[in-house]
C-alpha cells in the first residue's frame, strides 16, 4: 500500500491530465460514482458530517492498526470529494492520517472548495476523518 | 411604459463583473439585491462629507446628519403609506424587527393564548415566535400549505378563535415566491381581535405595500433586498401597538429621564432605537427607495412577470425538471430540482459558468420537509435581469444536468 503522500501525488498527476475545470469536475463525479457503497446501517445521523449543504456519512473501522473508511453523500460532487479523501486516507495508520498535509486539494484545482465557509464542507470532512484518527490512535496507544 | 433595461443595468456597477471568466448572471436577488451607483454614492457622501452622531449634537455636522436621517424616515413613511413618521422604526433588518415585536409581546400573552404562523415562513418568522411561546406558554398554530405552494385559507379560518392573539405571515414566500392573500388574512384576524404582523422582506422588492390600506398592525422589511445597504430595516407599527410594547433594548437615545431610581423612556420612534443607529444605512435606504420609485413599482412588476413567465417556460423544457411553488400569484422566483440530482450539485456547476443561484433549504426547512426534498435550486429575478441571462442560466442548467446524470 502506498503512503499518503504517494497517493496524493498520484491523484495530482491524474488531475493534471485535464485542461479545464469541466473535465476535472467530470472526473471527480466519476470518482464519486465509483465510491464503494457504504453499508446502510452506517448511514445514521450520528455519522453525518455537519457543515455540509448535502448529507455526508462517514464510517470508520480499525482493521489491525489501519483505519478503513467508507462514506456516501446524497450530492454527487460532494461524493467525489469524499471519494478522493477516502482514497488518500483509507488503509492508513491513524498517526499518519493525523500528520497528513492536505494541500494537494489546492493542486488538483479544487482550491475554492478549501474555504472553510464553503457550503460543501470539505474542511469539515477532513476534520472529521482526522477526528476518527485521533479516536482510534488513542485506542492503539 | 416599459423599462429601459440597458440604462438600468448601467446604474449597477457590479453587473459589469465576471465570475469564473464568464459574465456574472446574478439570480440570487431574493437573498440580496445589487446596489445602484446612487446608493453607493450616498454612502460615500455621508462618510466623506457629514459623518457625525445624530439627535444630540448642536454642531452643524450633527444637524445635517440628523436632518438626512429623519428625512429618510419620512421617505420610508411615504413609501409604506404609514400615517405618521414615528410609526416607522429603523432597525437592523427584518429579523431584528420581528424580534422587537416577538419580545415585546412577552408581557401581553398568557398561558393558553394562541398565535398563528404559516407553513411558508422563513426561519426568522418562526423561531422568535417559538421562543415567545416558550416564555409565555402560548400555543403556536400553523396554517398549512398545499402542493402548489399556497396557504390553505379554509384551515386558517378554522384556526382563528377568540384565543388567537397574533398572526404572523410573510407577504411573499422566500422559498417559493407565493404571494399570500394578506388582505384576507388581516381581515379575518382582526375579526377575532388578533394583531397581525406581515413579513415583507420578500415582497417589498416587487410590491409597494400600503400599510394603512392593508390595516396591518406591523409590517417589517429589509433595505438590502430593495437596492439598499445591509444592516438596515424597518418596523412599521400602528402607534397604539408600538405604544403598548415595551422597549427592546436599553441605552442612549431611547430615554427621557435617567436617574438611578427610575428611567422614563423616550417617545416613538426613539423608544425602540437605543444606541447610535446605522445612520449612513438609513440615509442610503431612503436613496434606494427613491431610486426604485423612480424606476416605478408597476413597471418593475410587469417586467419581472415577463421574466418569470419566460424563465418558467424555458426551464420546463428541461426533461425531469420540476418547479416547486406554482401558485397563481407569485413573484419572480423559481425553485426547482431536476430528477434526483442534488440542488447543491447543480448550483456548483452553474456557478462555474458564472450563474449565481441559491441552493439549499432557503431557511425554510418546513417547506422542504413538506415536499420531502433536501432543498431546491432557486433562481430569483430582479428588474435589472434580462431574458439573455435566463438563456445563459437554462444552458448552464442543461450542461450541469448532462454532467451529473
Amino acid at each position: 500500500m502506498s503512503n499518503i503522500t504517494e497517493i496524493q501525488q498520484e491523484i495530482v498527476s491524474e488531475f493534471e491530465m485535464f485542461d479545464d475545470w469541466m473535465q476535472r469536475y467530470e472526473y471527480m463525479i466519476d470518482l464519486g460514482k465509483d465510491l464503494p457503497i457504504i453499508n446502510d446501517t452506517y448511514k445514521t445521523d450520528k455519522n453525518i458530517i455537519k457543515g455540509c449543504q448535502s448529507k455526508v456519512w462517514v464510517h470508520a473501522e480499525l482493521k489491525e492498526d489501519k483505519l478503513e473508511f467508507t462514506a456516501d453523500s446524497d450530492a454527487i460532487i460532494t461524493k467525489g470529494i469524499i471519494a478522493i479523501l477516502i482514497r488518500v486516507f483509507s488503509g492508513q495508520h491513524p498517526k499518519d492520517i493525523l500528520d497528513a498535509d492536505t494541500s494537494f486539494i489546492d493542486e488538483i484545482g479544487l482550491k475554492e472548495h478549501l474555504s472553510p465557509t464553503r457550503a460543501n464542507g470539505l474542511v469539515s470532512m477532513i476534520k472529521q476523518l482526522k477526528m476518527y484518527a485521533v479516536a482510534y490512535q488513542t485506542q492503539l496507544d | 411604459m416599459g423599462l429601459d433595461i440597458d440604462k438600468i443595468r448601467a446604474d449597477f456597477p457590479i453587473l459589469k463583473r465576471e465570475v469564473n471568466g464568464k459574465p456574472l448572471v446574478y439570480f440570487d436577488n431574493a437573498a440580496t439585491s445589487q446596489k445602484p451607483q446612487v446608493v453607493i454614492d450616498a454612502i460615500v457622501d455621508y462618510y466623506s462629507n457629514y459623518n457625525a452622531n445624530i439627535h444630540r449634537g448642536v454642531h452643524t455636522l450633527s444637524q445635517e446628519g440628523t436632518d438626512a436621517y429623519e428625512q429618510a424616515r419620512k421617505k420610508i413613511q411615504a413609501h409604506f403609506g404609514a400615517e405618521k413618521a414615528h410609526e416607522i422604526i429603523l432597525t437592523a433588518g427584518t429579523t431584528h424587527s420581528i424580534n422587537i415585536v416577538a419580545t415585546g409581546f412577552t408581557d401581553l400573552l398568557e398561558k393558553g393564548d394562541e398565535i398563528i404562523v404559516s407553513a411558508l415562513e422563513h426561519h426568522s418568522n418562526i423561531v422568535p415566535w417559538q421562543m415567545l411561546c416558550e416564555r409565555t406558554g402560548a400555543i403556536l398554530k400553523v396554517i398549512p400549505m398545499n402542493e402548489e405552494g399556497s396557504l390553505v385559507m379554509d384551515v386558517y379560518e378554522e384556526l382563528l378563535s377568540p384565543k388567537t392573539k397574533l398572526v404572523f405571515v410573510n407577504h411573499v414566500s422566500n422559498a417559493l415566491g407565493t404571494v399570500n392573500p394578506i388582505e384576507f388574512i388581516i381581515e379575518k384576524a382582526h375579526k377575532v381581535g388578533a394583531a397581525v404582523l406581515i413579513d415583507g422582506a420578500q415582497a417589498t422588492p416587487h410590491i409597494k405595500p400600503d400599510v394603512q390600506k392593508l390595516g396591518v398592525d406591523f409590517y417589517v422589511a429589509s433595505a438590502h433586498k430593495l437596492c439598499g445597504p445591509t444592516g438596515v430595516g424597518v418596523l412599521y407599527g400602528k402607534e397604539e401597538w408600538l405604544g403598548k410594547l415595551p422597549p427592546y433594548q436599553g441605552g442612549g437615545d431611547m430615554i427621557d429621564q435617567v436617574t438611578f431610581e427610575k428611567t422614563t423612556y423616550a417617545g416613538l420612534p426613539h423608544k425602540f432605537e437605543a444606541g447610535t443607529p446605522n445612520i449612513c444605512g438609513g440615509i442610503a435606504f431612503g436613496v434606494a427607495l427613491d431610486y426604485m420609485n423612480n424606476v416605478g413599482f408597476d413597471a418593475i412588476a410587469a417586467y419581472e412577470e415577463e421574466l418569470l413567465q419566460y424563465a418558467t417556460a424555458e426551464l420546463k423544457q428541461i426533461k425531469g425538471l420540476r418547479i416547486y411553488g406554482e401558485a397563481k400569484e407569485k413573484t419572480a422566483v423559481i425553485s426547482f430540482n431536476v430528477g434526483t440530482i442534488h440542488p447543491y450539485d447543480i448550483g456548483t456547476i452553474v456557478d462555474k459558468l458564472g450563474i449565481a443561484v441559491r441552493t439549499g433549504h432557503h431557511c425554510a426547512q418546513p417547506i422542504m420537509t413538506f415536499y420531502n426534498i433536501p432543498g431546491t435550486v432557486r433562481a430569483s429575478f430582479a428588474f435589472y435581469n434580462t431574458k439573455e441571462e435566463i438563456d445563459a442560466m437554462v444552458a448552464a442548467v442543461k450542461k450541469a444536468v448532462m454532467m451529473l446524470s
